[in-house]
C-alpha cells in the first residue's frame, strides 16, 4: 500500500508545483475547473497504469512458486512444468503483464490459480472455472459495507470533535478529545478491537464479537454484526481527521476575516462553523480521503480479529498460496480506491476554493 | 441622555512578548460625541490600533486591558460580559479593517456578509438587508449596485471592497464606526473614492467615528478632531484646523514637517552619455498575459529614476526584466551599451554584480536564522571574493556606510532590528556587490514616515559618495519629490510619460500623470472638498467603474 501512496502523492505533489491551483492568488495561474478536473483523471489513470506494472513485477517477485507450494517438495520436475505450462507461468514476464492488463482492461481479472489448478490437476475441466471476479466481488461488497458504515459513523464524529477542540482549545475538553483520540490511534489495530469485544460483547452483551456476515442477511443484522469492528476501525481512523479539523480551524483564527466575524458580533460557534471552517476544507477532505481509503485498503487485521469476510482475508489467503491472479486483482483495487479517493479529495477540495468555482 | 457616546478614561493595556507582559498604552483619555470623527494618528507601533478596538471592549490574543474604563452610552465594555458586548458589536458599534481583502471571508458572497450582522442581531429580515445593502451600495457609489453583492470577494476590486466594507458597517445603523487605515492599502486614485464615499456616509447617517491612520493629510480631510499617539500615550489633542496650523508639541511638528525632505535635482542629462541601464522597448507577459508594451527608458550614472504608476502598472515586473528574473518576451536591457542576456542565469557573474536590488519587505527579504553581519559578508564572499580578515574589514565599513557600528549590529538577527534598521542592513547588502545600479522596490513604503526620511536621506548620501544609479519604484508622489532626478509613469503596462522630474510636476501633464499628482491628499483640511469639486462628482464615479477588474 505505501508504494502506491508514494507514487500517487510524489506524481500529485509534482502537478502541485507546477499549477499550485489552491490558495495562488495570481489569476494567471488560475485553470478552469473542468481542465483541472480533466488533468488530475488522466493523471490517475497514469498513476494506475504505473501502479499496474509496479504490481505486477513486485507480486512476481514474491519468493516461492505456486506449482511448487501446491505440489510440495517431493513434485516430480514434470509435474512443476505441466502445471506452469497450464498457468502459463513459462512465459516470459513481459508477455504474462500484456496478457494480464489486456485481460484487465476488458474487464476479465483471470481465473484463480487454486481452483484452475484443482480442475486441471484432477483432470476434468468441467467449464465452470471460478474466475478472480467472482472470488472477489461478494468480499469487496463486503468490505465496501464495513468501510461505509465506518465512514458514516468517523467521520461526522471526527469533525464534529474537531469543530468542538477548535472552539474549546486548549480547555480540558480539547485536550481529553486529544488524548483520547491519540490513545486510540497509537494503540495496535488488535488491541483496540480486543478492548472493545471485552466492554461491549463479553462484559456487557450488547453486540456480537462474531461478524460473520452472509448473503442474504437483512440490512439490519448485517448491520449489527458489522457494528464492532465498525467501532474499532472509528477509533482508528478518527484521531487524524479529528486533529487536521482542530489544526486547520485553529490555523485561520488569527485570520482577518474571522476577526472581523467576532467584531461584528457574531457567536464563537458561528465564527468556527460558518466563517472558518468552509476556509478549511481542503486539508480536512484530503486527511478524510486518506482514512477511507485505508479503511478500504488496509483492514486485515481487524477483519481477520472480527473473522469479517473482506476482501482484506481473501488477500492474505491467496498471498499465502501463492495464487498471483488474485493477489494481483486485489492490489488492483487497492491502487484504484486509493486513486480514486485521492481524486474525489482533490476535485473537492477544487471545488470548495471560490476562487476556482467562481473565476473573475 | 448626555452628548457623550464613547468615554475612554485612564485606559491601560499590555500585550504579551514572550513570558512577560509590557505596557502598550499608557493610560489613555478619548472623548468622542455623537455624530463626531476622531481621527487617531501615529505612528507604527503606537497603539493606535489597539485604541481602537478596545473603543469595541475587544483585545487581540496576546493582549488584555489592564486598568480604566471604555463607557459606550453607560456600559463599561471592558466589565461587560461577552454576550452582553456581542449584542454591541456590529449593531452598535462597527469595524472597517485596513484590509478589506483579507477582511471578508473568502468563502462567502459579499451580500450574505453583509445580512449578517441586521439577520443575527435581529434588526432587519434578510429580505430588508438585502434590500438596504444595496442602497448602501449605491449610496457608496458602488458599480452595479443590484448585483456586486452577489459576488465572492475575490470578484471584486480593492477600492470596491472598502465601499462594500464601509457598507457593511454601516448595515446595522450603528452609533460609531472604527475606521482602521481603511486605505492603506490603496493607491491614490482608489483612495480618493473611498475617501469621498466614507465622508459622506458618516456625514449622511450622523455616525460617530474614530478614523485611524499615520498619514496626516488623510486624516486631515476626514476628521473633525486629531489626536496624536506616541508609543502609547497621547501627544496631545486639538481640532484638526488647530492641529495643522498650530501644533503645539515637537513630536507633532516634526510628523507634520516630515514631508519637507528634498534634495535638489540634479541638471539635465547630455544626451550623448551611454545610459547605466536602457530598456529599449521591453514585452513580456505572465504565461499568456501580456503585462509590459513596448516599455523604454534610460537611467543615467549617478541619477535616481522614479518609476510610478499605480498596483499593477507593471512597475515592478520592468525591475524583474532588468534583473533577469522574468525574461522579455521581446526587446532588450542594456548594462553600458552592452545588451545583456534576457535571463539571469545565462548572466555572467560580474553582470550580475552590477545590478543589485533592495526590497520592500526587508523582513522577508533577510535570512531569519543569519546575523547582521553574516547576512552582509555573503555577497563580499561571493562577488569580491574576500575571506577572513579582509572580509570582516569590509563588512564594517558597509556597516559603517548604513550607520550600524559593527560593534554592536555584527551579531544581532534581524528579528532584533526595528523596521528601518532591517532595511539599512538590506542597503548594505547591496552595497556589498559595488554595484553600478540598484533597484529600490518601494523601500521605504512600509516604513514610518521619520524612519521613510532617513533612509532616503541616506540613500541620497551612498549615491552622491559612490555614484550609483537608482530606479526607484514608488507609488507615492511625496517620496518621488523628495528623492527622484527624472521620473517614468507606467499605466497598464505601459510608459505614459517620461522626462526630469522638474517637467513632471509642471503642467501641462499628461491626464493621467495629473489625476495621479492631484490625488495625492494635502494637508489643507478642505483639500478633498475642493478637489471633489474640481473633478466633478460624476467623474469619480466614473473612475470607479474604470477601475473594476
Amino acid at each position: 500500500m505505501v508504494v502506491f501512496a508514494l507514487t500517487y502523492h510524489s506524481c500529485r505533489v509534482s502537478l502541485r508545483v507546477h499549477q499550485n491551483p489552491i490558495g495562488k492568488t495570481n489569476e494567471e495561474h488560475v485553470n478552469s475547473v473542468p481542465k483541472i478536473i480533466a488533468q488530475r483523471l488522466l493523471l490517475g489513470l497514469l498513476t494506475l497504469f504505473v501502479v499496474s506494472i509496479i504490481i505486477f513485477t513486485a507480486v512476481n517477485m514474491l519468493p516461492g512458486d505456486f506449482a511448487q507450494a501446491i505440489l510440495g517438495q517431493s513434485a516430480t520436475p514434470e509435474a512443476v512444468a505441466a502445471i506452469r505450462r497450464d498457468l502459463g507461468l513459462d512465459q516470459p514476464p513481459i508477455t504474462r503483464y500484456f496478457t494480464w492488463l489486456a485481460g484487465v482492461l476488458q474487464g476479465d481479472l483471470g481465473t484463480s490459480f487454486a481452483q484452475a489448478n484443482f480442475a486441471s490437476f484432477v483432470g476434468e475441466d468441467s467449464g465452470t472455472r471460478t474466475t478472480v471476479a467472482d472470488q472477489i466481488a461478494p468480499r469487496i461488497k463486503n468490505t465496501l459495507f464495513l468501510a461505509g458504515v465506518t465512514a458514516v459513523i468517523a467521520v461526522p464524529f471526527a469533525i464534529g470533535l474537531g469543530i468542538l477542540a477548535a472552539l474549546y482549545r486548549n480547555s480540558a475538553f480539547d485536550k481529553v478529545s486529544n488524548v483520547f483520540t491519540l490513545t486510540s490511534i497509537s494503540s495496535p489495530e488488535f488491541f483496540v478491537a480486543y478492548i472493545l469485544i471485552l466492554f461491549l460483547a463479553v462484559l456487557n452483551p450488547w453486540l456480537p464479537s462474531l461478524s460473520n456476515i452472509y448473503d442474504g442477511m437483512a440490512f439490519s443484522d448485517r448491520l449489527e454484526k458489522t457494528m464492532l469492528p465498525a467501532l474499532a476501525l472509528t477509533l482508528v481512523v478518527t484521531a487524524h481527521m479529528m486533529r487536521m479539523t482542530r489544526a486547520a480551524i485553529i490555523n485561520l483564527l488569527a485570520s482577518p476575516y474571522i476577526e472581523m466575524a467576532r467584531l461584528k458580533g457574531m457567536k464563537p460557534m458561528r465564527v468556527i462553523v460558518h466563517h472558518a471552517l468552509p476556509n478549511a476544507l481542503a486539508p480536512i477532505i484530503n486527511v478524510v480521503a486518506l482514512n477511507l481509503a485505508y479503511l478500504v485498503t488496509g483492514v486485515v487485521v481487524v477483519e481477520v480479529v472480527f473473522v469479517y469476510p473482506g476482501v482484506g482475508q481473501l488477500f492474505v489467503d491467496s498471498v499465502k498460496i501463492r495464487d498471483i491472479p488474485v493477489v494481483q486483482a486485489c492490489c488492483l483495487i487497492f491502487a484504484a480506491v486509493y486513486i480514486l479517493l485521492n481524486l474525489l479529495a482533490d476535485i473537492l477540495s477544487i471545488l470548495s476554493n471560490p476562487r476556482l468555482r467562481h473565476p473573475k | 441622555m448626555s452628548d457623550t457616546l464613547l468615554r475612554i478614561s485612564n485606559l491601560k493595556i499590555e500585550g504579551r512578548s514572550d513570558e512577560t507582559w509590557m505596557p502598550i498604552i499608557k493610560g489613555i483619555d478619548l472623548e468622542l460625541k455623537k455624530g463626531e470623527v476622531l481621527g487617531l494618528i501615529g505612528e507604527s507601533g503606537a497603539g493606535k490600533s489597539t485604541v481602537g478596538l478596545a473603543a469595541m471592549g475587544y483585545t487581540r490574543d496576546g493582549v488584555r486591558i489592564t486598568d480604566g474604563e471604555v463607557l459606550f452610552d453607560g456600559v463599561d465594555l471592558v466589565k461587560a460580559s461577552l454576550p452582553d458586548k456581542r449584542a454591541l458589536l456590529g449593531k452598535r458599534i462597527a469595524y472597517v479593517a485596513q484590509s478589506a481583502a483579507a477582511s471578508f471571508n473568502p468563502a462567502h458572497k459579499l451580500i450574505n456578509q453583509h445580512v449578517e450582522g441586521p439577520v443575527r442581531h435581529g434588526v432587519m429580515s434578510r429580505a430588508e438587508s438585502e434590500e438596504d445593502a444595496i442602497r448602501l451600495y449605491e449610496r457608496l457609489r458602488l458599480p452595479n449596485p443590484q448585483e456586486i453583492g452577489f459576488r465572492y470577494p475575490h470578484q471584486v476590486s480593492g477600492g470596491q471592497l472598502q465601499r462594500a466594507m464601509t457598507a457593511m458597517a454601516m448595515s446595522c445603523r450603528p452609533d460609531l464606526i472604527i475606521f482602521d487605515e481603511p486605505t492603506t492599502a490603496l493607491d491614490v486614485t482608489t483612495q480618493i473614492e473611498v475617501l469621498a464615499a466614507i465622508r459622506d456616509i458618516v456625514d449622511q447617517f450622523g455616525t460617530a467615528a474614530i478614523y485611524i491612520t499615520h498619514d496626516l493629510a488623510v486624516v486631515a480631510q476626514m476628521a473633525d478632531r486629531i489626536k496624536v499617539l506616541l508609543r502609547g500615550e497621547e501627544v496631545e489633542e486639538a481640532s484638526t484646523k488647530e492641529m495643522l496650523s498650530h501644533p503645539k508639541e515637537e513630536y507633532t511638528k516634526s510628523l507634520w514637517s516630515v514631508r519637507s525632505f528634498k534634495r535638489p535635482a540634479k541638471p539635465a542629462i547630455q544626451t550623448d552619455a551611454t545610459p547605466v541601464i536602457r530598456l529599449k522597448d521591453v514585452n513580456a507577459s505572465y504565461g499568456q498575459t501580456p503585462v509590459l508594451h513596448d516599455v523604454s527608458f534610460d537611467i543615467h550614472e549617478g541619477r535616481t529614476v522614479a518609476v510610478v504608476g499605480e498596483s499593477g502598472s507593471g512597475k515592478s515586473t520592468a525591475a524583474r526584466c532588468i534583473t533577469g528574473l522574468l525574461p522579455p518576451t521581446n526587446g532588450t536591457v542594456e548594462l553600458d551599451g552592452e545588451a545583456l542576456p534576457a535571463d539571469f542565469r545565462r548572466r555572467s557573474k560580474d553582470q550580475l554584480r552590477q545590478i543589485q536590488m533592495i526590497y520592500q519587505m526587508a523582513d522577508t527579504a533577510l535570512n531569519p536564522r543569519k546575523s547582521v553581519g553574516e547576512i552582509i559578508a555573503r555577497p563580499v564572499e561571493f562577488y569580491m571574493g574576500l575571506k577572513g580578515r579582509e572580509k570582516r574589514k569590509r563588512v564594517d565599513q558597509l556597516m559603517d556606510q548604513i550607520e550600524l557600528p559593527a560593534s554592536e549590529f555584527y551579531d544581532r538577527l534581524p528579528s532584533e532590528l526595528s523596521g528601518g534598521q532591517k532595511q539599512r542592513v538590506g542597503i548594505a547588502r547591496a552595497l556589498a556587490a559595488e554595484p553600478k545600479f540598484i533597484i529600490c522596490d518601494e523601500v521605504t513604503s512600509a516604513l514610518d514616515q521619520l524612519v521613510a526620511e532617513g533612509i532616503l536621506k541616506l540613500l541620497a548620501q551612498l549615491q552622491d559618495e559612490l555614484k550609483l544609479s537608482y530606479m526607484f519604484i514608488t507609488h507615492d508622489l511625496a517620496t518621488v519629490r523628495a528623492i527622484a532626478d527624472d521620473v517614468v509613469v507606467m499605466k497598464d503596462g505601459r510608459v505614459i510619460e517620461q522626462g526630469p522630474k522638474a517637467d513632471m510636476f509642471t503642467p501641462p501633464h499628461h491626464p493621467y500623470t495629473d489625476l495621479l499628482l492631484s490625488s495625492v491628499p494635502e494637508m489643507d483640511p478642505d483639500w478633498l472638498t475642493k478637489l471633489l469639486e474640481e473633478r466633478g462628482r460624476d467623474n469619480v464615479g466614473d473612475m470607479a467603474t474604470d477601475k473594476m477588474a
